[in-house]
């Protein structure tokens, strides 16, 4: 993609955005989309710190069928906290809110996002919520599971639940702004000369999360809004004391929380369009069926969800549709995996770190979606359900996947938006140590899980033949662990001694590479870029140095 | 150290289920190694470097192709589990009408199970081999799962209408009962075991009363006994003063502290009440988890004189040593 | 008597930084309203929805408690209403055309019908309804013997809850046209443009319509 003004002009002498201000003011007030990137990937990396060390005493616990290290009652409140912060307050925010506030203006040619304002607001809804849920778990915590299935949530449950649903209330409409502003921007901010087949994959896959967002999001606030009157007020909507049905929230639940899965990884997937073709030097293999099978996603999405209810006394035809709707939903995953491998067919392959982590997403994200299969299947999904089968599923596309592709993200964008490069070599071999110690924590659940384990279950010593495959996870969520605080420690380092980053250490085509500075302008752009070429248009450059007979331009260094 | 892969097959269910299990997993392993060999593949041929240029002539950025036929075979693919397994699914929703009816309550943290003629087990279940029985099943308070791995079946349990599953177990022994839907504090505890018995071995059990419903003996403290094994009082009350509940060793007499701060001495009167009315008064250190019990004065007084020989070392079969053949039943 | 604003008249100044031109600036905002109106329809779907499915589960009990409204008062609502919302149609129309009286006057009577409404929502339907303790919640009293007492508290949990969702929506939009019309009378400079008064207005019809279905739902059940 060729943009104008051309790359010379990148390196203005004026102010990248961090350099604008230093006072706390200036951060906590801005209204630059970057800075509030910045903001929001400091808040979520704490609370995915957070969610871990709930994860690791969850582990711990499980290595002996009878663990002392806590009591039933901190184990509940254990898992509770770690699924959700890890959902509410890291997966679902992660990507979008810090990729795609920093990426979305940069990538389509505009100055900001169109409402920066309620960009701002939006993060201090998330930190209001965040910080509610921590008040929440410090004055007794709640032990109900991130699913808060009532009439357990609203009436038996005694803890914090009350706040921690405000707390997820809060955070949903910090969401819900975040989708209103993506939206807009994306429709009416483009660049002249960027239409819609021109768009990165990226700005494609935030697009579709968005509209999901928007449409999802508002449901599960009523919905959890429903519980805390019940739970206040003694109103009943789902208690069946009142009158009401409690299969019913879990119809409303899931209606939110399966498109919300896609919410998760639809971002992560738009991460790994972009790796694939930098790294592949290659444009995305398929980029209008990439694209759209994103929206296919996002709106097939919609009408799966009572795939998490096949046991829970929804009717048997219920859960044949629900069934065969799921099968649907994964033929546009399907279509994203075969097309990213196939971008690197006739490519010129870099096994970049960023790059091996895309590798990695691609590996887990098939197997966690393949593990989804026995689960959408109504039959096989019976055994299986409420065991750490699914735990291993949704770990497999929401660790491997997305968290894969936030850290391959993290790594790719890291020189843009601070302006310095991280320790390759390092980086490197860290990313493959993040894959082996993934794979050993969260294989042996499969197993587990097929053989009767339930989830949530602190004790397990009436099955003690379960013990072996809890040890090896946890074994490899000790080596997740060390994979994860590495990343943490070199990447901090980089921000005051790394080199500097060019405007465009990766070769890479894109607005956001090749029309403005690393880091950024406080603006973006010198004057608003002009697209004229093709998105991902790496060929134009490949034939001209073969013809040549050049080797291939060496980057960065 | 032993590797287990695979949960006894016990039930119609489960040979069928493993098959289908092992067909998706075999369809998993195809497509994930031609994944990863398709990757693989691709990295070696076009990896960069060795300073050979890039040859893009005659580029392939999309294939139609390509793309109908590898999403046809996945959706033919995917249409083919579905089918199966909604084969299976609607075979498992479906009981049979000659089914045995079993009717089965949950509640925190227990499993309550009553047969046709009355016979009631806590924490167990048991079955007869090869004869196809139904459960219907209710909550008392939040949802619980009734899951029987062995089995490959599993159901909700839900407060406010009644579920149902069924299953025809096909060999005898001892499976697990798991609660599958988190359900509070004790949700890991909350289950047993299934023991399905022979044909004419069930039938012996079911008519002895489950094995347990022996004549009443006519010692207060016998009786005592065992109501109080029947209602699985032990499963909160040990020998020592447990997380769940206090111990009653050697209660009468003892002076009790409660957690509104007052105290007093326990005496017959008390134990009366904690049976009844058992949120009355609540031992330091516990929380409210007992049931109010609605026994009659006659099955108190036995409770009590029960209650009164715990913890002493002449014990209540002292009295009559013929009467010490106790309930099996495994408990936790 | 059409006094034209002096700050309509001059030439655009508020572009914000980040827009090229009003053009994108107002196509942002108008598209911007409608993805939040989206949301709003979803929050208002799930509450309907919710109502369905128990209407379908328990149609006779709900027809018995559905006498217990009065149509008439909820007729007349309906009526104040889509008054209000031809006023902000109006209020629109006169903003384009740089009217600064009229529009002020038109938001003032869409304000007025929004107050009265909420007056004799309350004064004639929840008032009369909490004095004979029919609220949801422990306080609920209810002794007729044909309708369960949980059942009738499920319908007033969701009468209330629908009801009073919208009513939310409606002090909120007394709010808005407050300052709204504050700032007109001021001569803002954000309102030289009409782009505020035709976003408030959508909102307003939005409002409205909600209760266009609400009014069907709740008063005037078949039986
Ligand atoms: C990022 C999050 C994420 C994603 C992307 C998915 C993706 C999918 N999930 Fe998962 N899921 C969760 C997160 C996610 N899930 C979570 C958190 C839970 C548990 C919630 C809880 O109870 O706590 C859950 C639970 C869950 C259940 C309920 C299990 C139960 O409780 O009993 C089901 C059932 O159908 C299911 C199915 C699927 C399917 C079919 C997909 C599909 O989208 C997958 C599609 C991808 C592929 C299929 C792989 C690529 C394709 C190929 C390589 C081609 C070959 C394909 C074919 C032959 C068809 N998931
Ligand atoms: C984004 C989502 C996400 C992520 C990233 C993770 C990450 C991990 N999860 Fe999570 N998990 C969920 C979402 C997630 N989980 C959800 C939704 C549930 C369901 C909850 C419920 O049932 O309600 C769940 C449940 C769940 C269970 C089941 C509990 C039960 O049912 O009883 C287990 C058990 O092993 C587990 C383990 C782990 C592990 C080992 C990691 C590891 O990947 C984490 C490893 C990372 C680190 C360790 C971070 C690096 C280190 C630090 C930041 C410093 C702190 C480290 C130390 C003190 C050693 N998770
Ligand atoms: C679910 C667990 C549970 C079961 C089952 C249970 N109890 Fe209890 N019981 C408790 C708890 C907890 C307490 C302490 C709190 C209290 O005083 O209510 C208690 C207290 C008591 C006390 C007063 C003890 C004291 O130390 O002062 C008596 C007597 C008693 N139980 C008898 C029984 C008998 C008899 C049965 C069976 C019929 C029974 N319990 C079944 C949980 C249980
Ligand atoms: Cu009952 Cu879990
Ligand atoms: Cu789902």
């Amino acid at each position: 993609m060729s943009g104008i003004p051309p790359t010379e002009h990148v390196e203005t002498e004026e102010k990248n955005y961090l350099q604008e201000g230093h006072t706390i003011a200036s951060w906590l007030l801005t209204k630059d989309h970057k800075r509030i990137a910045v903001l929001y990937l400091i808040s979520v990396s704490f609370f995915f710190f957070i969610g871990s060390i709930a994860a690791m005493l969850i582990r711990l616990e499980l290595t002996s069928p009878r663990g002392t290290l806590i009591t039933s009652e901190t184990y509940n409140k254990a898992f509770t906290a770690h699924g959700v912060v890890m959902i509410f307050f890291f997966l679902i925010v992660a990507i979008p809110a810090v990729f795609g506030n920093f990426l979305i203006p940069l990538m389509i040619g505009a100055r900001d996002l169109a409402f920066p304002r309620l960009n701002l607001l939006s993060w201090y809804f998330y930190m209001a919520g965040g910080m509610m849920f921590l008040v929440a778990m410090m004055t007794g915590g709640v032990d109900t599971g991130w699913t808060f299935y009532t009439p357990m949530s609203s009436i038996y449950s005694n803890g914090q639940v009350t706040l921690t649903l405000v707390a997820a209330f809060i955070t949903g409409f910090s969401s819900i702004f975040t989708g209103i502003n993506f939206i807009a921007t994306i429709h009416k901010m483009r660049a002249p000369g960027m239409t819609w087949w021109r768009l990165p994959l990226y700005v494609w896959s935030h697009y579709a999360t968005s509209v999901i967002i928007i449409l999802g999001t508002p449901v599960i606030a009523i919905t959890l809004l429903l519980v805390v009157f019940e739970r206040v007020a003694k109103i009943g909507i789902f208690s069946p004391e009142l009158g009401g049905d409690p299969v019913l929230f879990q119809h409303m639940f899931w209606f939110y929380s399966h498109p919300a899965v896609y919410i998760m990884v639809l971002p992560g997937m738009g991460v790994i369009s972009e790796l694939m073709g930098c790294f592949s030097r290659n444009k995305v293999f398929g980029y209008q069926f990439v694209a759209m099978s994103s929206m296919g996603i996002a709106a097939l999405g919609f009408v799966v969800w009572g795939h998490h209810m096949f046991v829970s006394s929804q009717s048997m035809y219920q859960g044949i549709v629900f069934s065969f709707l799921s099968f649907l939903v994964a033929i546009p995953s399907a279509i994203k995996v075969f097309n990213w491998s196939l971008t690197m067919y006739k490519g010129s392959v870099w096994l970049a770190s960023p790059m091996i982590y895309a590798l990695g997403f691609i590996g887990l994200f098939t197997v966690g979606g393949l593990t989804g299969l026995y689960l959408a299947s109504a039959g096989t999904d019976v055994h299986v359900t409420g065991t750490y089968f699914v735990v291993a599923h949704f770990h497999y596309v929401m660790v491997g996947g997305t968290l894969l592709a936030f850290l391959g993200a993290l790594h790719f964008w890291w020189p843009k938006m601070f302006g310095r490069m991280y320790p390759e070599g390092v980086a490197k071999w860290n990313a493959m140590l993040v894959f082996v110690g993934f794979n050993l924590t969260f294989l042996p659940q499969f197993v587990v899980g097929y053989l009767g384990m339930p989830r949530r279950y602190h004790y397990y010593y009436f099955a003690p033949e379960f013990q072996v495959y809890h040890v090896m996870s946890t074994l490899g969520a000790s080596v997740l662990a060390v994979s994860l605080l590495v990343p943490g420690a070199y990447l901090t380092w980089s921000l005051k001694n790394g080199p500097k980053a060019p405007a465009n250490p990766w070769g890479a085509k894109g607005l956001e590479w090749e029309a403005a500075a690393s880091p950024p302008i406080k603006h973006n752009f010198a004057g608003i870029p002009v697209v004229m070429g093709d998105v991902y248009d790496y060929d134009a450059e490949a034939e001209e140095l073969a013809y040549r007979g050049l080797p291939p331009r060496e980057e960065s260094k | 150290m032993n590797f287990p892969v695979q949960p006894e097959q016990a039930s119609n269910f489960a040979v069928q289920y493993d098959t289908l299990f092992f067909i998706i997993t075999a369809l998993t392993v195809l497509f994930t190694g031609l994944v990863f060999a398709l990757c693989l593949g691709l990295i070696i041929k076009y990896k960069r470097g060795n300073g050979k240029p890039e040859d893009r002539r005659n580029p392939m950025h999309h294939n139609i192709i390509i793309e109908l036929t590898s999403s046809g075979v996945s959706l033919v693919l995917g249409m083919v589990i579905f089918v199966w397994g909604a084969k299976m699914y609607i075979e498992m929703r479906q009981p049979p009408k000659n089914a045995m009816e079993i009717f089965v309550i949950g509640k925190r943290w227990m499993w309550h199970a009553q047969h046709d003629n009355g016979v009631r087990e806590n924490n167990e279940l048991h079955v007869p081999v090869g004869t196809p029985v139904k459960l219907t099943m209710i909550s008392q308070d939040v949802i619980h799962s009734f899951y029987i791995p062995q089995f490959r079946v599993q159901f909700m349990v839900v407060p406010g209408r009644y579920t149902q599953m069924w299953f025809t177990p096909t060999k005898p022994g001892r499976f697990n009962l798991f609660c599958a839907m988190h359900c509070g504090t004790q949700h890991s505890e909350m289950g047993g075991y299934v023991y399905a018995l022979e044909p004419a071995e069930f039938s012996k059990w079911k008519e002895n009363g489950g094995n347990r419903f022996k004549p009443k003996p006519s010692i207060p403290a016998l009786a005592g006994k065992q109501l109080f094994e029947d209602f699985m009082c032990s499963s909160c009350h040990g020998e020592k003063d447990g997380k769940r509940a206090p111990s009653l060793n050697g209660l009468v007499g003892r002076k009790r502290d409660f957690t509104d701060g007052s105290s007093m001495v326990a005496d017959m009167d008390y134990i009366r009440q904690s049976l009844l009315a058992p949120d009355a008064k609540i031992v330091k250190g516990y929380r409210q988890m007992m049931q109010p019990y609605n026994f009659t004065e006659e099955q108190i007084i036995e409770l009590i004189e029960y209650i009164k020989t715990l913890g002493s070392p002449v014990g209540p079969m002292a009295t009559n040593p013929a009467a010490t053949t106790v309930a099996t039943g495994a408990t936790r | 008597m059409a006094i034209s604003l002096d700050k309509m008249n001059q030439p655009q100044d508020v572009v914000y930084e980040q827009f090229e031109d009003l053009g994108q600036q107002q196509e942002t905002y108008v598209l911007g309203m409608w993805a939040f109106l989206v949301t709003e329809v979803m929050f208002f779907g799930i509450m309907f929805l919710a109502y369905t499915i128990y209407r379908w589960k328990y149609q006779p009990y709900f027809y018995a408690l559905h006498q217990e409204l009065d149509w008439k008062i909820g007729g007349l609502n309906t009526f104040i209403l889509l008054m209000s919302s031809f006023s902000v149609a109006l209020a629109v129309h006169f903003h384009q055309r740089k009217m600064k009286m009229p529009v002020l006057l038109c938001l003032g009577f869409t304000n007025l019908c929004a107050l009265a409404f909420l007056v004799i929502k309350l004064l004639f339907e929840y008032i009369p309804k909490w004095n004979k303790g029919h609220y949801p919640g422990p306080g609920f009293s209810w002794d007729s013997t044909y309708i369960p007492a949980n059942i009738a508290q499920l319908w007033y949990s969701l009468y209330f809850g629908t009801t009073g969702l919208h009513a939310l929506h409606v002090v909120i939009g007394i709010i808005l046209f407050s300052v709204l019309m504050f700032l007109i009378a001021k001569d803002h400079p954000i309102i030289s443009d009409y782009l505020p008064t035709e976003m408030l207005g959508l909102y307003w019809h939005f409002v409205d319509l909600v209760w266009i279905f609400l009014y069907p739902l709740y008063y005037l059940m078949p039986k």
